[in-house]
C-alpha cells in the first residue's frame, strides 16, 4: 500500500508537471464549457420557456457534469498517448506497483478538474448562478462532481489502453459529445416522449446533474423520474460505485498485461 | 534450482494471429557477458526482448531471467532487469531531468535530483536538460533513454538496437557504457543490425532466423564456420589452371576463377593455411605469382551466408 503511494504520487507529479510544460490543451479545454455556458445560456435561453437568467442557474450545474464526463476522452487519450509514445512499455518493465500508473493519472486529471472549476464558476457567478443553499451542500456537489471525474477518467483509461489509438481517442471524444444531449444536462427532461426520458434518466450524467441542482438550490429534483434522479445523491454514489467497480480493476488488468 | 545462466530460454514461442514471430528461441547468457542478437528484419529480435523483459507473455516455451521464472515471478525479473527499446520510451512533454528525476524516484533511489545530474552529464545532455525531449534531436532521445535504463545498474540491460541512427560520437558513448557495466559485472543482450556493433562489444551472438536462434558463438567461432577467403593473382592465365591445383590441394575446397584478373579463389575453413605457406607452396609449384592474399571473412559474410541458409 505504501509502495502504491510512493509510485502513485511519483505519477502523479509527471501528469502535473507535463500539464505545466504544455499549458495550451489545458486552457482549451477550460475555456470550452465557459463557451457553452454563454452561447447556450443566452442563445438558447431565449428560445426557452424558462426565463434566461433562471436557464443559466439551471445550465451551470448541468456543464460542470458534461464537463466531467469528458474525463473518458481526457483519460483515453493521455492512456493511449503514453502507449503509443512507448512510455508505457518502460513503466511496465520497472518494479513497481501495477495500479500506480493508471492511479496517478486519475488522481491528477482530479486535481487539474478542480482547478477548472474555479474560473467557469465565476463566469456563472457573473451571468446570474448562485448557491443558494448552505456552503456545506455546496462542497458536497464539487465533491460529487470530483468523484464523478474520477470514474469517468477510469473508464478513459480502460478505452486507452485497449485501442491503444491517440486517433481513436479523438473519434471517440466526439462521440462522447452526444453524451449529455442524452441528459438533463442541458434541458429539463420531463418533455421528452416516455422510453426518451427513461433513456435520458438513466444516464449517470442526469443524476449526477440533479444532484448538483439541487445542492446549490438551483432547481429542485423533478417529480416523477426515474429513481437514480428521483434519489439524486443516492443515484450519483451509485453510479459513480458501479462505473469505479466495473473499469479501475479493468484498466488496472489490462494495464498489466499490455497488449498479450 | 537456481540456473547458472543470467538468461535461458527454451522453446520460446509467440504468434500475432497469423504471424508465427518467435518459433522456439533457446538462448543462454551467461552472466557479465554482452551477447549480441542479430537478426534480419522481422527475424524476431524485438519479440523475444519483449518477452524477457515481461512485456509480452509467451505461448509456450519458458524462461528464467536472473534465475527467475518469466511467467511466474515477473515482479523479481522486473527488479533485476532494465529495458532501453527499439523505439524511444521517455516522455516528450518532460524535459530530460524531469524525466530521469521520475524513473529515478520509481526507482527509490536517494537523491533522484543528483542521480539524474550525473547521467545527464556522463550522456552529454546537461545543455538541453531542461527542454521538452520532445524537443530533442533522435541522437539524443536515444542517449537519453539509455540513462534512463541506467538510474540503477541492473543485473541485466537489455538494449534493442541501441545504436540506430547514432552518430560516431554517440555510439562511442553508448558503446562505453556498456563496456563498463559488463566491467561492473552486468550481463547485457543488446540486439543489432550492424555487425560491427556486434564485433567489438559481443562475448557471443546469437543469429536469429525466422523466430529461432539459427547459430551460436563467439565472433571468431561463427567467422570460423564460413571460413577465409584465399585469392591468388597469378602473371599470365596459362598458369591459372596450375594455381588453382595447388590451391585445391591446400584446402579441398571449389576453386573459383576470375579469367580478368588472372585469379583464382577458394574458401578455407583450415586455420592452419598461413600466407607464408601458401607463398612457399605456389613457388615450389613453379607458380610464376603477383600477389596472394588471405581474408578472414566479417561477421556480414557470416550473417549474409548463414541468413541465406536459413532462407534456403
Ligand atoms: N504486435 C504485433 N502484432 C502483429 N505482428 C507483430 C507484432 N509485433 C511483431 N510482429 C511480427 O512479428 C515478426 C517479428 O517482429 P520483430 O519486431 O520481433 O522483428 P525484429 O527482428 O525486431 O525486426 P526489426 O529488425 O525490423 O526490428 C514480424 O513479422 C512482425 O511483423
Ligand atoms: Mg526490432
Amino acid at each position: 500500500m505504501s509502495m502504491l503511494a510512493h509510485d502513485g504520487t511519483a505519477m502523479l507529479g509527471r501528469q502535473l508537471q507535463r500539464i505545466r510544460n504544455t499549458p495550451g490543451l489545458l486552457i482549451l479545454t477550460q475555456t470550452m464549457p465557459i463557451t457553452m455556458l454563454l452561447f447556450f445560456g443566452y442563445v438558447f435561453g431565449s428560445a426557452l420557456a424558462m426565463p434566461g437568467e433562471e436557464y443559466r442557474s439551471f445550465l451551470v450545474p448541468g456543464l460542470l457534469v458534461a464537463t466531467a464526463a469528458n474525463g473518458i476522452m481526457t483519460g483515453m487519450f493521455q492512456a493511449a498517448q503514453d502507449v503509443h509514445r512507448g512510455v508505457t512499455d518502460r513503466l511496465r518493465t520497472l518494479p513497481i506497483n501495477r495500479a500506480a500508473v493508471p492511479l496517478g493519472q486519475s488522481v491528477a486529471d482530479v486535481m487539474v478538474t478542480a482547478a477548472g472549476m474555479v474560473p467557469f464558476l465565476l463566469v456563472g457567478l457573473a451571468v446570474g448562478w448562485r448557491v443558494e443553499k448552505s456552503p456545506l451542500q455546496a462542497v458536497g456537489a464539487l465533491g460529487l462532481l470530483l468523484l464523478f471525474r474520477f470514474a469517468t477518467t477510469w473508464i478513459g483509461i480502460f478505452l486507452g489502453l485497449l485501442t491503444r489509438s491517440e486517433e481513436a481517442a479523438g473519434q471517440l471524444g466526439g462521440a462522447t459529445f452526444i453524451l449529455p444531449l442524452l441528459s438533463n444536462a442541458y434541458i429539463p427532461t420531463e418533455g421528452l416522449p416516455g422510453w426518451l426520458r427513461t433513456l435520458a434518466e438513466w444516464n449517470p450524467i442526469s443524476a449526477v446533474t440533479t444532484a448538483l441542482r439541487d445542492l446549490f438550490g438551483n432547481a429542485p429534483v423533478p417529480e416523477g423520474a426515474a429513481w437514480p434522479v428521483a434519489h439524486p445523491i443516492a443515484g450519483s454514489l451509485m453510479w459513480c460505485a458501479v462505473l469505479l467497480a466495473v473499469f479501475a480493476p479493468l484498466a488496472v488488468r489490462r494495464y498489466a498485461h499490455g497488449e498479450g | 534450482m537456481t540456473s547458472t545462466y543470467a538468461v535461458l530460454s527454451e522453446g520460446l514461442e509467440k504468434r500475432f494471429g497469423e504471424v508465427h514471430a518467435l518459433r522456439g528461441l533457446d538462448l543462454a547468457v551467461a552472466p557479465g557477458t554482452v551477447c549480441g542478437i542479430l537478426g534480419s528484419n522481422g527475424a524476431g529480435k524485438t519479440t523475444a526482448v519483449r518477452l524477457l523483459t515481461t512485456l509480452l507473455r509467451p505461448d509456450a516455451g519458458s524462461a528464467r531471467v536472473a534465475g527467475h521464472d518469466l511467467v511466474r515471478e515477473p515482479e523479481a525479473v522486473r527488479r533485476a532487469i532494465a529495458v532501453t527499446g527499439q523505439y524511444a520510451s521517455v516522455d516528450g512533454d518532460l524535459t530530460g531531468r524531469q524525466n530521469l528525476r521520475l524513473f529515478a524516484r520509481l526507482h527509490r533511489v536517494r537523491g533522484p535530483a543528483e542521480r539524474a545530474a550525473e547521467l545527464l552529464d556522463r550522456f552529454g545532455l546537461t545543455e538541453s536538460a531542461d527542454r521538452p525531449a520532445s524537443t530533442y534531436s533522435g541522437g539524443m532521445r536515444r542517449r537519453l533513454d539509455l540513462a534512463a535504463s541506467l538510474i540503477r545498474r541492473p543485473e541485466i540491460l537489455f538494449l534493442d538496437e541501441p545504436t540506430t541512427g547514432l552518430d560516431p560520437a554517440s555510439r562511442n558513448l553508448i558503446w562505453d557504457a556498456v563496456r563498463d557495466l559488463t566491467a561492473d559485472g552486468t550481463t547485457v543482450l543488446l540486439t543489432t543490425q550492424y555487425l560491427e556493433e556486434a564485433d567489438q562489444l559481443a562475448h557471443d551472438i546469437a543469429l536469429v532466423a525466422k523466430g529461432r536462434v539459427a547459430h551460436t558463438g563467439s565472433p571468431s567461432q561463427l567467422k570460423a564456420l564460413i571460413g577465409a577467403h584465399v585469392e591468388i593473382v597469378v602473371a599470365d592465365a596459362d598458369v591459372l589452371a596450375k594455381a588453382a591445383g595447388v590451391l585445391d590441394q591446400l584446402t579441398g575446397a571449389e576453386p573459383s576463377f576470375d579469367h580478368v584478373r588472372n585469379s583464382v579463389g577458394a574458401v578455407t575453413r583450415d586455420t592452419t593455411l598461413t600466407l607464408p605457406r601458401l607463398v612457399r607452396e605456389l613457388d615450389a609449384a613453379g607458380v610464376p605469382l603477383l600477389d596472394a592474399s588471405i581474408r578472414p571473412p566479417t561477421l556480414d559474410d557470416v550473417f549474409l551466408r548463414l541468413t541465406k541458409e536459413v532462407a534456403a
